[in-house]
């Protein structure tokens, strides 16, 4: 086999993985998105708070440590212990969920019945709070997340590919784990929202306000709910991420490539996420790879964006996107 | 008359029982604008009563202080022999007061049986954790409410379109569909906010054979607000009809036909 053959489809396999990571932050959007109807632009500085607080907790850190040391004169930034990784997993969720509720008490509860415009304002200006409580919680500086996830190359792939091949393919085995976890967070995602009573409800509200309350459901706890999934999600985009690339503020940046994932995918369909993330994680390594160096290189920073916006003149609903068809 | 406190038999032979909710002196202000001034009325166990009256009677808002939409600034309603405390909607509905909507509330995106089954969430306990594990006992609460859901559709005639999406339905049976939601949760009071507006004559008449059908074969108690006066006259029980906010009539289909400030109200004489 030509070697540019096969190096091309180390390229493929290594875009699909990175695809994965684009989808777990898509899935995120999708799903306020489909259970809210607002468009969550919070959504990466959420997964980049889950994995600030996981790291903070596990190195047994002090919250809002500068601030404290600021007023008091004193000096304390840790308290001394380690808290093991399941545990602090554990810990993070409930602060995630604390602050899914502080989201609906001080923002969406006042907005009920409100355009969609208005309450994706609400969470532009949710996503600039955010960062900066995350920052004055738990400081700027770049950290490293371990949570005991596989890393490095994966050598059994290897070395089968450098037996049929002649030439061992390098894929990373944190990119794998991302995989399966994707799965199984979408199945388990599809499954709540179809089959659960909390699910149907969950729908209910995104579809009409004034009939779910007919019906004996209450909006504040849903709104709860829903926040409360997509802080989890925010948990897991975090862990993966931050693993990968290290914990930092640059994290919330990839949550804009999440954008043209959902414009591909359309943004209404859990499917359409993970398809989306997968075309754009593949596509924009085969043209860095084929185009990149007639181009000058980093065609990465620009390439979703451009797809994105050529399907947006063809097909404006996504792949997989609900078709709005209006009678008159 | 009908002043009798343990009810009174109608003349095709039903029961109708002691008072289910009373509303007591309701006055209810947007502004400075007076939508209901002083109303009282109550609704029997079993009846089906109805309030009419031209447009911006203040009709539809005195069902949603009912339904709890509407919070009045002064009066008492009275549910079931107590005073119910300020509440929010979901509560209300909570308390078996299901309702109607005047322009159709449905979850559109959702098929048939999906919205139906919504109007059973108050009959579904299970917690998230168990109905995350799904076997036990949150799958035998699925199954049991199901099947009252079935029964439903096919009391209504809509097993043909479970399956559909709402929002590929026809308004006709939209409304239907709204009105199998509002009765999955089994309701001590059934509120339908214009169950007729905007049918042709063929579904009038299947929405009216439905309505008396609810309320022979389930026994549900339901205030209705209608235009059609012909529709109405020969459905309910009693009538309440308002004007401008204000009662101006009260009681059989017959008496409120002959009540002089009725047929003025309608035929629209100055009210100076």
């Amino acid at each position: 086999m030509p070697e540019q053959l096969v190096f091309a489809m180390e390229v493929i396999l290594n875009g699909l993985m990175a695809g994965v990571l684009y989808a777990l932050v898509a899935l995120g959007f999708v799903l306020i998105y489909k259970a809210s109807g607002i468009f969550n632009y919070a959504q990466g500085v959420m997964a980049l708070f889950a994995a600030m607080t996981l790291v903070g907790i596990m190195k047994g850190q002090v919250p809002f440590a500068h601030l404290i040391n600021a007023i008091f004169g004193t000096h304390i930034h840790y308290f001394g212990w380690n808290v093991p990784a399941l545990l602090a997993i554990l810990m993070t969720m409930a602060v995630m969920v604390l602050l899914a509720w502080a989201v609906q008490r001080f923002v969406m509860r006042h907005l009920v019945g409100q355009e969609p415009i208005i309450l994706f304002m609400a969470t532009i200006g949710l996503a600039y709070f955010l960062e900066g409580v995350a920052d004055l919680m738990w400081g700027s500086e770049i950290k490293t997340l371990d949570v005991g996830l596989p890393q490095g190359i994966n050598l059994w792939i290897d070395e089968t590919t450098y037996n049929i091949f002649d030439y061992g393919f390098f894929i990373d085995n944190l990119d794998i784990v991302a995989t399966i976890i994707a799965a199984l967070l979408v199945a388990a995602l599809v499954a709540f929202s179809q089959y659960t009573k909390q699910g149907r409800a969950m729908r209910a509200v995104a579809d009409d306000h004034q009939a779910a309350l007919s019906v004996g459901i209450s909006l504040n706890f849903i709104w709860v709910m829903v926040w409360s999934v997509a802080g989890f999600v925010a948990l897991v985009a975090g862990i993966m991420w931050g693993t990968k690339s290290g914990v930092q503020f640059s994290l919330s940046l990839i949550a804009l490539k999440a954008l043209p994932v959902l414009m591909l995918g359309g943004f209404t369909s859990i499917p359409g996420a993970i398809v989306g993330g997968l075309i754009i994680g593949v596509g924009e390594k085969l043209f860095e790879f084929a185009l990149g160096p007639a181009l000058g290189g980093a065609t990465e920073n620009w390439f979703a964006y451009v797809l994105a916006l050529i399907f947006l003149v063809f097909r404006p609903q996504g792949l997989f996107g609900e078709k709005i068809i209006e009678r008159v | 008359m009908l002043d009798n406190s343990e009810g009174y038999v109608t003349e095709d032979g039903r029961k109708i029982g002691g008072v289910v909710m009373e509303m007591k002196n309701i006055t209810l202000r947007f502004g400075g604008v007076v939508a209901i001034k002083d109303i009282s009325f109550d609704i029997r166990e079993g009846e089906i009563r109805a309030i009419i009256g031209p447009n911006g009677a203040g009709k539809s808002s005195m069902l949603n202080v009912i339904s709890g939409f509407y919070v009045p600034q002064e009066g008492e309603v009275w549910f079931h022999g107590s005073k119910r405390p300020p509440m929010r909607p979901f509560e209300v509905a909570q308390q078996g007061i299901a309702r109607t909507f005047q322009n159709i509330a449905l979850f559109e995106g959702m098929s048939v049986l999906d919205n139906v089954m919504t109007g059973r969430l108050s009959f579904m306990k299970t917690n998230i954790l168990q109905q995350a594990w799904w076997k036990g006992k949150a799958e035998a609460e699925e199954t049991e409410n199901r099947e009252a859901v079935e029964r439903i559709i096919d009391f209504l005639e809509i097993q043909h379109i479970r399956k559909t999406p709402v929002s590929r339905l026809p308004y006709g049976l939209k409304k239907r569909v709204e009105l199998a939601r509002a009765l999955a949760a089994e309701p001590k009071l059934l509120l339908l906010d214009e169950p007729m507006a905007g049918m042709n004559v063929e579904e009038k008449e299947d929405m009216s054979r439905f309505i008396l059908d609810v309320n022979d074969e389930f026994g549900t108690t339901i205030a209705l607000i209608e235009h059609d006066m012909g529709v109405v006259m020969d459905l309910s029980d009693r009538v309440v009809v308002m004007d401008y906010g204000k009662k101006i009539g009260d009681g059989t289909p017959d008496e409120v036909r002959n009540n002089q400030e009725v047929i003025d109200a309608y035929l629209g004489v100055s009210h100076d």
